[in-house]
């Protein structure tokens, strides 16, 4: 996974199984041109799909397509290596950073002639940027057995070789220059030795590698780590002997989507374009477990647990972007209150309320929230990064509000934070005053703001997730897991009643009851078990609703309306005329304290401790259907009749 | 690895290289017969299918090469 994670750049969405043929259909007409390339471009792509894309994008040019919100940008590459492979997966990985690039290529293996001439290709192309593009196989550099003197000339040829390449470019134009540092091969002559012993390749590319960064400081020109880049997915990966004699391939053709996604940050943050913000959720996000269903005891961000730790390290990181002047803020599913109280209580929270500017928790869409964040912020939506561990929510900011960056997150928590990090979503050529200031500016805000407008068409979305819903009478297989839902769910539970597994199993036999077990799969995989409900007849054609709960991940999709639908539809069939449902309060369940009366049943009474009861007359009832498929198991004929007799006995 | 498993697998790398889905891969495909197969979507695709099979091939094996036979039988030779 970790290797991959770099490789397949596992922090983009995969790549859609039509994508050749949305590419194909991408020029058929000139509506949002430039939108829908970059968001064709947005996903993991590959080498092969790059250069589709970037095939594509030069047709739309020729033929005089606008590109625009693409900003354009014209690079020159100079190289000692075959570009032919670069400049095509560069153009297209552009794309994703809100680029239209256009590259002029010279030829192979000429970079101090390119440079220096003013006819030459480069220099009459008048680029904004050139980028240099060198590995230590076009520098002066070879073992040098010898002293500390004769090491440190050779460096200083090195430094002086690609000096002169950048004075040549600066006095044809005003451009800014892209430097490489330079990824040493894996070959040792020595051993350990050869990084400390002077004249070796290894430490002469050190040597050089810092001469190129102090070389940079101050200027308009800009420093690529390639060096670290190799060191990131190993020097023995990134550099491939048979390529390079192949077709001259400064590295592995394996990463070149890799290192494009690096060269287009730092186009992109030239361009003004890198994210200011990241708005964050909570639960299994920021820490381990449901802050309203389990807890302050029960979440975890602790030292000395791995899960706790695994949470630790994404709030450090999330500081430590604080601390370079991302402004943080949180969006989640949760009572205001709920939401704060980790902030407030939990001992080892290392994020507190004052490191959050803006604090967005309630039950409204995500997209909608993300919205007012960017709002508050006096920043545009595309200067956003939300960070997600809910694969729902984060299609829904992808589809609705497509100009925020949303990463992929994995399975394991441990690795959130290298997720985060190799996105590279806050790519900076520089750092300022203003940016160790604008933490401090934000300091003690954790601001709540209202909601706007809705972001966008959510019923579409709805129906794009392709929810399968499946009803089930309570059995020997789900028991675990409905007990467990039954003792855990604070939130959305409307009497908060616990019931022992004995006493689960029992009402599985129980004639006198009606149970559901309701589980929810969506084209992101199977949420598992996400609602349960117990009636019991009590009076004749009467059904009391004992137990609803549901799980907050799945709130607003429609399910509690589907799952009263079912309810309804097993009624009537057994002859129920009327469903009573109570609301019991407790500190931790007013979000279903209108459960019933959004569902159009009629309040009753109110009871002296704040218990509201409600009525449905089955006959009049009328549900809207939600956009998912149920599917009704388990209701056998045979069970169905025992359950009439029972009924009306 | 049988033969026919590999054609099917190379008929999803061609159209991924060349972008091109009505691309019908035979023993006897040659870069005259394809649009586009020139040296370097010729190191492109048998990059492609290194990547694709999990193998790695010398420099002078690629160079043997003289048709979409040979490239199959040099997968063969290789694939477990």
């Amino acid at each position: 996974m970790c290797l991959s994670l770099f490789k397949e750049l596992s922090w983009l969405p995969k790549s859609p199984p039509d994508f050749e043929l949305r590419c194909r259909a991408l020029l058929d007409n000139p509506t949002d041109l430039g939108k829908r390339v970059q968001t064709l471009a947005s996903f993991g792509l590959d080498e092969n799909q790059l250069n589709h894309l970037a095939k594509l994008i030069a047709k739309a040019r020729k033929a005089g397509a606008d590109l625009r919100p693409l900003v354009p940008f014209r690079l020159a590459v100079l190289s000692n290596s075959t570009v032919d492979f670069i400049i095509p997966a560069l153009i297209g990985t552009a794309a994703r950073h809100g680029i239209a690039l256009e590259c002029i290529k010279a030829e192979y293996d000429q970079v101090i002639q390119q440079a220096l001439s003013p006819n030459s290709v480069i220099n009459r192309s008048k680029p904004d940027g050139v980028l240099l593009a060198l590995d230590y196989r076009a520098l002066p550099i070879h073992f040098e057995p010898g002293t500390r003197e004769e090491a440190a000339n050779a460096v200083r040829q090195a430094l002086s070789f690609i000096e002169i390449a950048r004075t040549g470019l600066k006095a044809n134009g005003k451009v800014a220059c892209i430097l490489q540092t330079i990824a040493p091969p894996p070959e040792r002559l020595f051993g350990s030795l050869d990084r400390v012993l002077p004249g070796t390749l290894r430490n002469l590319i050190e040597e050089v590698n810092l001469g190129l960064g102090e070389s940079v400081a101050g200027t308009e020109d800009i420093l690529l780590d390639v060096a670290g880049l190799a060191e990131t997915v190993g020097l023995a990966e990134w550099h491939s002997p048979t390529e390079w004699n192949l077709a001259k391939l400064a590295f592995s053709n394996s990463y070149l989507p890799l290192y494009a996604d690096h060269v287009a940050r730092l186009l992109a943050a030239l361009r003004g374009k890198s994210r200011r913000a990241l708005a964050l959720d909570l639960d299994n996000t920021l820490w381990n477990g449901v802050i309203g269903d389990d807890g302050i005891e029960g979440i975890q961000c602790a030292q000395g647990d791995p899960t706790g730790e695994a949470f630790l390290s994404i709030q450090r990181l999330v500081l430590d972007l604080r601390a370079r002047g991302i402004v943080l803020a949180v969006c989640s599913k949760n009572n205001d209150e709920t939401a704060r109280l980790p902030f407030r209580e939990h001992p080892e929270m290392l994020v507190r309320e004052e490191h959050i500017a803006v604090f967005q928790a309630n039950w409204n869409d995500k997209a909608s929230n993300i919205k007012a964040i960017a709002k508050e912020l006096s920043l545009g939506v595309d200067s956003l990064v939300f960070l997600d561990d809910n694969p729902v929510e984060r299609n829904l900011v992808r589809e609705l509000l497509p100009e925020v960056a949303v990463p992929e997150l994995p399975s394991d928590p441990a690795l959130y934070a290298r997720t985060l990090a190799a996105a590279g979503y806050f790519e900076s050529i520089s750092f300022s005053d203003e940016d160790l200031k604008r933490a401090r500016y934000y300091q003690d805000n954790a601001k709540r703001v209202e909601l706007q407008s809705a972001a966008g068409d959510i019923r579409s979305y709805l129906a794009s997730l392709d929810m399968e819903i499946t009803f089930q009478p309570f059995d020997e297989t789900g028991r675990a897991r409905i007990t467990q839902l039954i003792n855990k769910s604070n939130q959305y539970n409307l009497t908060t009643k616990r019931y022992t597994e004995a006493e689960v199993a029992t009402a599985e036999r129980d004639p006198g009851c009606f149970t559901l077990q309701v589980r929810l799969s969506d084209r992101f995989g199977d949420n598992g078990m996400i609602s349960v409900v117990i009636c019991r007849h009590q009076v004749d054609s009467e059904w009391e609703i004992d137990t609803w709960l549901m799980s907050c991940r799945v709130l607003g999709r429609g399910v509690e309306q589907t799952v009263l639908r079912e309810i309804l539809h097993h009624a009537k069939r057994l002859g129920v005329r009327k469903l009573i449902g109570f609301y019991r309060p407790t500190d931790r369940n007013q979000l279903v304290e209108d459960h019933y009366s959004k569902l159009g049943f009629a309040q009753v009474r109110r009871d002296a401790d704040g218990t509201t009861v409600w009525e449905l007359l089955t006959e009049t009832a009328n549900v809207e259907a939600a956009a998912m498929k149920a599917r009704s198991l388990g209701f056998g004929p045979d069970r169905e009749a025992t359950r009439h007799v029972a009924a009306n006995a | 690895m049988e033969s026919a498993e590999i054609y099917q697998e190379f008929t999803k790398i061609f159209h991924q290289v060349f972008h091109d889905d009505s691309i019908v891969v035979r023993p006897d495909l040659t870069a005259k017969d394809v649009e586009g197969w020139d040296s370097l979507s010729h190191i492109r695709l048998v990059l492609t299918v290194e990547r694709a099979f999990g193998v790695k091939f010398s420099a002078s094996e690629i160079g043997k090469l003289k048709d979409v036979a040979g490239l199959v039988d040099l997968v063969r030779s290789k694939a477990k």
